[in-house]
């Protein structure tokens, strides 16, 4: 499952077809987990308000929130697979979605600031996101779910090949 | 040993180099001293506001005072309106530097605005009436990255020309010590909108229409259905004011519409009553829009719009004739030519089941130089964009369209608007992301710097 390509070099595509990479599996982990514990809470209080208050046959109210949860966890891991990214000489590439399908391309000389974030969460899953911003704020370039070393090796990279190809508005 | 020496020298001559060059220092002055008058009625507007909100109240406020405690008031109203636009003018002032223009203002709170030069985007400078009357000028400029135009209000009409052809001759990369000397760039007249063409154009538009219909159609029909004289006048009041300024209003403010072109970039002189002086520097338009609405038609008449960073909607021609909009935006984009209708390629037909009937109102074209597209049925709406100033460029996909095989690809723009060519064939929409961001990478080069006189 956890696909990742050897070795740090042979991530930039020579040519033009791009090298696509995967995100790490903790991303989808970390949605699972968040997943069950919010829909895990609700499926108990479907189940026990109703049943208390009403009568035991109104329990199965709980199958509601239960069935949506079986649900996310197999659509987080379509969409998981979705999310991929890629580098090649010029440009980032960000392809993902299943349904709404998005790919992005952002030259390297474009960027203003590339940011990485990691909440507490994030950070217990040893996550973090990078996020690059362009002089325009439609361009929604982030990349969810990477590996801090990942992150700041993506950062350091994307600053240099933004500074040796600045070119501003 | 010897380097440290050859470096102290190296600052030693520096000093003596700025010493020996006069480095002017930096002078901070204060706005107009017509000024105050314009911040005293912020109290005044304060105290009317109040009144309007809460009309009862304020009136049964008003019966209770006497005349002395009302005269006592407005003195003292008046006083302190008075204090407070004669400080808040004394605490403002602004100075330009090699690199910036820096605008202090506040009285308790201080604020300090740096604006780098190099990042102007455009600078206005605009004469409402009373300030004509006044013999003043308000400076707007444009920078990236804010929302709000930073103005100097007010300044002498003599003195705001004047800073204005300093800041653009120091953008522009003059030597600091000529550039308040380098003075107005020379203009040369591109276009000049007849008056009758500007009524006909309105003549010919749909808002107009609908807003003086709405004014006289939905006024009595309230009356007659509430008989309230409060609602009715309401309504009828933003309703007028709505019309007039979508007929009148937008003739006074298009009015002797001129547009030249000097070396420090397009010039806008505009208006009837309020008039408006706008420079747009060399290479910061972003994007150009050709509006067509449906009755310009037959005439073949649009109106060209520009985004700019910093700014979004200025208008460049209200209106004018298709081959006059082309020559003038071949000056703005050098190089470019507007492609013609014929040469925009329609989506595939299949594209119908996502969008029916507008789909035929989609169209694209890529030339050498720009990204063209074209959307709307009745009123058509062309936008281009410089390859060079592509910040980013997305393809997106839905359900719907993806069995369709078709998708879109959307251009982002520094002026934080996207172009989008809709309904692609999913294969040439694929093609058309790699080449398009191929080609704004490479469409920089041959573009020109910031300072553009450098």
């Amino acid at each position: 499952m956890d696909e990742r390509p050897a070795g740090g070099d042979g991530k930039r595509a020579d040519g033009d077809e791009p090298v696509w990479i995967p995100l790490p599996r903790g991303l989808l982990r970390l949605r699972r987990l968040l997943l069950v514990v919010w829909l895990g809470l609700l499926t108990l209080a479907a189940g026990l308000l109703p049943g208390l208050l009403i009568g035991p046959v109104w329990s199965a109210f709980a199958l509601l929130p239960l069935a949506l949860m079986v649900w996310g966890w197999v659509l987080l891991e379509r969409n998981w697979r979705s999310w991929r990214y890629a580098e090649r000489a010029d440009d980032l590439l960000i392809s993902r979605g299943v349904l709404w399908r998005e790919e992005t391309v952002v030259p390297y000389g474009r960027m203003q600031l590339v940011e990485v974030t990691s909440g507490p969460v994030e950070r217990r899953f040893g996550l973090a996101t990078v996020q690059l911003h362009t002089a325009a704020a439609a361009t929604d370039a982030t990349i969810p779910g990477l590996d801090p070393a990942e992150a700041e090796r993506l950062r350091d990279r994307l600053t240099e090949l933004g500074e040796a190809r600045s070119a501003g508005l | 040993m010897g380097d440290e020496a050859v470096g102290n020298e190296a600052v030693a001559d520096e000093k003596d180099g700025r010493a020996v060059r006069g480095e002017r220092p930096v002078i901070e002055r204060r706005l107009h001293p017509v000024t105050p008058f314009r911040r005293a009625w912020a109290p005044l507007a304060v105290l009317a506001g109040w009144a309007v909100h809460d009309p009862d109240r304020a009136q049964r406020q008003l019966t209770r005072l006497t005349t002395t405690t009302l005269l006592t008031g407005a003195a003292v109203l008046l006083c302190a309106a008075a204090l407070y636009g004669f400080l808040s003018w004394w605490f403002t002032r602004f100075a330009v530097t090699d690199t910036e223009l820096r605008i202090r203002t506040g009285l308790v709170f201080r604020r300090t605005a740096h604006i780098r030069l190099e990042r102007i985007q455009a600078i206005d400078v605009t004469r409402p009436l009373l300030a004509r009357i006044a013999g003043v000028a308000k400076l707007r400029l444009d920078v990236i990255g804010t929302d709000e135009k930073d103005e100097l209000a007010f300044l002498g009409e003599e003195e705001a020309r004047a800073l204005r052809a300093e800041l653009l001759a120091r953008a522009a990369g003059f030597a600091p010590e000529s550039a308040h000397e380098v003075g107005e760039a020379p203009a040369r007249e591109l276009v000049r909108v007849p008056a009758r063409m500007i009524v006909v154009s309105l003549l010919l538009s749909g808002a107009t229409w609908g807003s003086l219909l709405a004014a006289a159609v939905v006024p009595p029909l309230l009356w007659s259905v509430t008989h309230n004289p409060w609602t009715v006048l309401g309504t009828a009041v933003p309703l007028l004011g709505g019309a007039v300024t979508s007929s009148a209003g937008r003739f006074v403010a298009s009015y002797d519409w001129t547009v030249s072109e000097s070396p420090d970039g397009l010039r806008i002189d505009r208006g009837l009553l309020d008039r408006s002086h706008e420079t747009v520097p060399p290479g910061r338009v972003q994007t150009v829009r050709f509006v067509e609405p449906l009755l310009w038609r037959r005439r073949d008449w649009v109106r060209v719009e520009l985004d700019v960073a910093g700014s979004s909607d200025s208008v460049l021609l209200p209106v004018a004739p298709r081959e006059v909009a082309e020559s003038v935006v071949a000056r703005v984009l050098p190089g470019t030519a507007v492609p013609p209708q014929t040469s925009l390629a329609r989506p595939p037909r299949r594209a119908r089941w996502c969008l029916p009937v507008w789909w035929r109102g989609h169209g694209i074209a890529v030339t050498g130089t720009v990204f063209a597209t074209r959307h709307g049925l009745l009123c058509r709406r062309l936008a281009l964009v410089p390859h060079a100033k592509v910040q980013s460029v997305r393809l997106t996909q839905g359900p719907w369209e993806r069995a369709r095989g078709v998708a879109d690809v959307h251009v982002d723009t520094g002026a934080n608007r996207t172009v989008t060519a809709r309904l692609r064939d999913a294969e040439e929409a694929a093609r058309l992301l790699r080449a398009q961001a191929e080609r704004s990478r490479t469409g920089r080069r041959t573009a020109r710097p910031d300072r553009w006189m450098t």
